[in-house]
Formats: C-alpha cells, sequence, structure tokens
C-alpha cells in the first residue's frame, strides 16, 4: 500500500464542524479528481462519522475528532476518524441499520448503513470509555 | 413567506396554500442544521395543519442521513393528523440517502420541471 500524500486535522466536537470536516475531506480527495457522484459519497459517510462522535461519542461533552486522510495509489482514499469518547458496547448491534440509542433527536439509525454502502470498505474498532476508530477506503474510477 | 436563518448554511422558507403547506429547504442538512429546520416546518404545519406537506429540496447542497430524520418525523406528523408529506426535487445524491432508508415507501416523491 503505497501512500501518496497524506494530511491530517483534529476538530473539537462542536455540530458547527460537520460541514468543515467534509469540506476539508472533500478538498483532499480532490487531489484524485474522482467522479462527483463519488465524491458525494466520501462526503456522505464522513458526515456520519463525525456525526457519530458528536451525538454518541462525546455526547453532553466535547472532546477531540481526528481526521487523517491517505491518498494510495490506484486512485483511492483512506480515511480515518478517530476519537476518544465513551466508545460502543455493542458494534454489531451500533452497525444494524434503524438501530438507534438518539431517537430524541430524531437520529435515523442509518450512519453505519450509509457508511457501508456509500464507501468500499468500513472497519470500526471500539473499547467502551476509550473510544472508537472508523477506517474507511473508496476507489474512484477514474476518468 | 417566511423565512429562518437558522444557522449560516442553511435556511427554511415557508409558503401557506389551501390546504398545502411547501417548506423550500436550502443549504446544507446535516445534523448541525436539521433541528433548526424541523423546528421551523413543525410551528408551521402544527399551526396550519394542512392535508399536504411538500418539502421542496431544490436548493439543498447536500444532506446525510439526518434528513432522513427530518423526513420520517414530519411523515409522523402529517400521519397522525391524516396528512400526507411529498418530497419534491431531491437530487441524484439526496435521492440515493432517501432510498437507502427506505423513504420513497412512506412519502410520494414529486419531480418539477425547472422553471
Amino acid at each position: 500500500m503505497k501512500v501518496l500524500n497524506e494530511f491530517k486535522i483534529s476538530f473539537p466536537s462542536r455540530s458547527v464542524n460537520e460541514g468543515l470536516s467534509r469540506i476539508a475531506v472533500s478538498a483532499f480527495a480532490a487531489q484524485l479528481d474522482p467522479p462527483v457522484d463519488e465524491l458525494s459519497d466520501v462526503k456522505t459517510a464522513v458526515s456520519e462519522a463525525v456525526t457519530n462522535c458528536i451525538v454518541h461519542a462525546y455526547k453532553n461533552t466535547v472532546g477531540t475528532i481526528e481526521i487523517s486522510m491517505r491518498i494510495l495509489d490506484q486512485n483511492r482514499l483512506y480515511i480515518k476518524i478517530k476519537d476518544k469518547g465513551c466508545g460502543i458496547e455493542d458494534i454489531e448491534k451500533a452497525m444494524e441499520p434503524l438501530f438507534t440509542t438518539a431517537p430524541e433527536e430524531e437520529r435515523a439509525g442509518l450512519g453505519f448503513a450509509v457508511m457501508e454502502s456509500f464507501m468500499d470498505k468500513l472497519s470500526v474498532r471500539s473499547k467502551v470509555s476509550k473510544g472508537t476508530t472508523i477506517i474507511m477506503y473508496k476507489k474512484f474510477s477514474s476518468r | 413567506m417566511t423565512t429562518i436563518e437558522g444557522s449560516e448554511n442553511m435556511s427554511v422558507k415557508i409558503e401557506h396554500g389551501e390546504d398545502i403547506l411547501t417548506a423550500y429547504l436550502s443549504g446544507e442538512i446535516d445534523h448541525h442544521s436539521a433541528k433548526a429546520m424541523r423546528e421551523e416546518i413543525d410551528m408551521a404545519a402544527g399551526q396550519a395543519k394542512p392535508k399536504s406537506l411538500i418539502l421542496d429540496f431544490s436548493a439543498v447542497g447536500f444532506m446525510d442521513s439526518s434528513g432522513i430524520g427530518l423526513v420520517m418525523g414530519r411523515y409522523k406528523f402529517m400521519r397522525d393528523i391524516g396528512g400526507t408529506v411529498t418530497v419534491q426535487n431531491p437530487s441524484v445524491p439526496i435521492k440515493k440517502v432517501m432510498r437507502l432508508a427506505g423513504l420513497d415507501r412512506i412519502a410520494k416523491f414529486k419531480e418539477l420541471q425547472i422553471k
């Protein structure tokens, strides 16, 4: 796996940063000149992951969210989104479509379903009280 | 028409018609912006109790699953008062998110010709 470029950002888990994080990832990914629809998939997946950190990992508190991005060979984008929040007790359950622990906020419970379906690969590592790390890959079609 | 600027990147314009309430959403719908949007729509819909609520997505540039919660919540409200929800002019990527959630099974979809 050859890393052609990389970029890291970290920011506090305030909802105003959801939009900024999408813009940062999409600006970085633009180096691969991705098709618009595929870039939109990445933005949506990043938005879901960052929102999970804000709504769940750092519920009622503010912590740091870290995003590491890499451009890999073969037109591939790697994104790692890491928090040091509450962690996920049951990852399998959390990834079930429509499962949510925040119905009062009208969360649809589709965050992981979107990440899984819009990206090529998704892995979730989590430890209760330590935090969660999400790694996603997307291979862009060449134009 | 009333306009609310909930944050720097979104707004809702409400248009009242006979038995119809149209909410023109614009900007980006995410967890950050969705709350102000739904509060605005609920206030208008709660007062007007329309038979039909149209959510217009023509000017929405981005939406994640927070938009699903927004449509589902309004669908439940309209169902309770015996009305319907129509999703109007969503872009292709927005439709992709909506389809993933099966929103096409509960709300009507309508495409208008671009003026």
